[in-house]
């Protein structure tokens, strides 16, 4: 039996997986999968539906534990410094958009006042300062998401894990959340690894990407995109991110 | 973007309760020209004006027993609520628990009523005791079922955002689980709110006063135009009841839930 620990050298990874192995049932969705990640590295992981991907962030963000192997946490990284962004919002709907940031803190044992104001904070970064008091049923598909980092993010997490967070928003908003994604992780320093199924948002986004195989979720690409830091719209149209995308994607059809 | 005003239909309370006052009068003005028209017996089935004539006539006892009646039926729904809403949160602890208990709820849910009335009398004695035991053991189960399914229904993305900041049990039950199964309570209350009065009049039937005493009594005289008195203002409690739980339901789910937002 596998176990997570969180023993740890100061300054150095924000995550060490050596070993790692998860299985549902007879099926063998994660087997033998060494990754390391360094704090403040924006990973993203591609790989095709049903590849281990939200079981591999899943076991990080420790709501799941591996049947074999290890994973290992940068002290930092502690209980309440990762944040999990999940595929659809998933806001309380009885909430107002305040209550919603806030809930983390409330959770912590954080006092009203101080919540609020870190709440406010953190929704005036990602520009939902005008709904604090709305509720989900009254946000777009687009706002709700604003809504599900701002809760994410406003315990300022070390770790931030997104699972194919912008998948079912249209492409402009989508575009839109890319940008105020990547502008939030250079601000912060924290390490983000994101998990999608989409090359092109794999490629702008992130510093580095892998490539999951379709069974038993190894490792077929590893790989540091040979791209700019600032990354903005213009980028959308530069032909560096058209082969970093050739190249995902061959690693993707190679089976 | 969604409407965010939430804005319910509030032409008026007239025509929102026309397409249902419609066939009402129809069948009650076609009954009274049935009964004076020779058509239908009286004795069998009374004319409206003859109904209204007995509840005019009766009234200061009609009114006492509806009081009494809904004094039993409310304290029985009310207990049926709290211990209903306490047994679905025990079972919804551990599916082992659930697996021992739930279908002994199930089995109390078919066991008839009026079959175990008598025993309620021989527990409880004659009076109001027996009428709330006979509403709260014909109300708590529709209560339980409900609210069970409401708190194992609750997202699991959710659950694991509870468990992730290091919420505690009570906290994700009463922070999540429990708001979050309030629709589904709020069902199983409305269904329990008839009940409620239907399991207080057979209470009364056996051993008490009220509506279903009053049926009794008047069945026995022949009254039939009395029963049907008694037995339209025990219907009005159930609807009066049903409408309280309505309420509630729009105050507290009008700005989240789809129930209450069309």
């Amino acid at each position: 039996m596998g176990g997570i620990a969180s023993s740890l050298q100061p300054g150095g990874v924000a995550l060490d997986l050596k070993n790692v192995r998860r299985v549902f049932d007879d099926l063998v969705v994660i087997d033998r999968l060494d990754l390391r990640v360094d704090a403040g590295e924006f990973l993203a992981i591609l790989g095709p539906s049903g590849c281990g991907k939200s079981t591999l962030l899943r076991m990080i963000a420790r709501l799941a534990e591996p049947d074999a192997g290890r994973i290992t946490f940068d002290p930092d990284t502690e209980r309440f410094q990762t944040a999990f962004v999940f595929q659809d919002a998933h806001l309380l709907p009885w909430r107002t958009v305040l209550d919603n940031a806030a809930l983390p803190l409330e959770l912590m044992g954080m006092g009203r006042e101080p919540r609020y104001q870190r709440a406010h904070a953190t929704l005036k970064q990602v520009s939902l300062l005008n709904a604090e008091s709305r509720y989900p049923a009254q946000l777009s598909g687009g706002m709700k998401m604003r809504v599900s980092l701002a809760r994410a993010l406003v315990t300022e997490p070390r770790l931030l894990l997104l699972d194919e967070p912008f998948a079912a928003l249209d492409e402009i908003t989508r575009f839109r959340l890319d940008n105020q994604l990547r502008e939030l992780w250079r601000q912060r320093a924290m390490t983000v690894i994101f998990v999608t199924h989409s090359i092109s948002e794999a490629a702008f986004l992130a510093n580095r990407a892998i490539v999951l195989s379709r069974r038993g979720g190894h490792i077929k690409l590893d790989r540091w995109l040979a791209l700019p830091s600032e990354r903005n719209n213009d980028l959308r149209a530069d032909p560096r991110l058209g082969r970093e995308m050739k190249i995902l994607l061959e690693a993707m059809e190679e089976e | 973007m969604k409407n965010p005003s939430h804005n319910r239909d509030r032409k008026g309370a007239l025509p929102a309760a026309l397409p249902a006052l419609i066939p009402f009068l129809v069948i009650t003005g076609a009954l009274e020209l049935a009964v004076r028209g020779g058509l239908v017996r009286a004795y069998l089935v009374p004319a409206p004006s003859s109904v209204f004539r007995a509840m005019v006539e009766s009234r200061d006892e009609l009114i006492q027993a509806m009081l009494t009646t809904s004094a039993s039926a409310l304290l029985g729904f009310l207990l049926s609520t709290v211990a209903g809403i306490g047994i679905a949160v025990f079972l919804s602890s551990s599916r082992a628990i659930q697996r021992a208990f739930y279908p002994y709820a199930v089995f109390f849910q078919t066991v008839p009523l009026i079959a175990i009335a008598p025993l309620l009398v021989i527990w409880f004695g004659y009076g109001t005791r027996t009428v709330v035991a006979s509403a709260f053991v014909v109300s708590i189960f529709p209560v339980i079922a409900n609210t069970l399914t409401g708190i194992l229904s609750t997202d699991p993305a959710l659950r694991d955002l509870f468990r992730l900041y290091g919420a505690s049990t009570l906290v994700t039950l009463f922070k999540l689980r429990f708001p979050a199964a309030l629709p589904q309570i709020l069902t199983g209350l409305r269904v329990a709110s008839g009940l409620a009065v239907i399991g207080a009049i057979v209470g009364e039937f056996i051993g008490g006063q009220g509506l279903g005493s009053v049926v009794d009594i008047a069945r026995t005289q022949q009254r039939v135009d009395k029963v049907f008195a008694a037995v339209l203002l025990a219907s009005v409690l159930g609807l009066a009841l049903f409408g309280l739980i309505n309420l509630i339901s729009y105050v507290t789910l009008r700005r989240w839930h789809a129930s209450e937002q069309t």
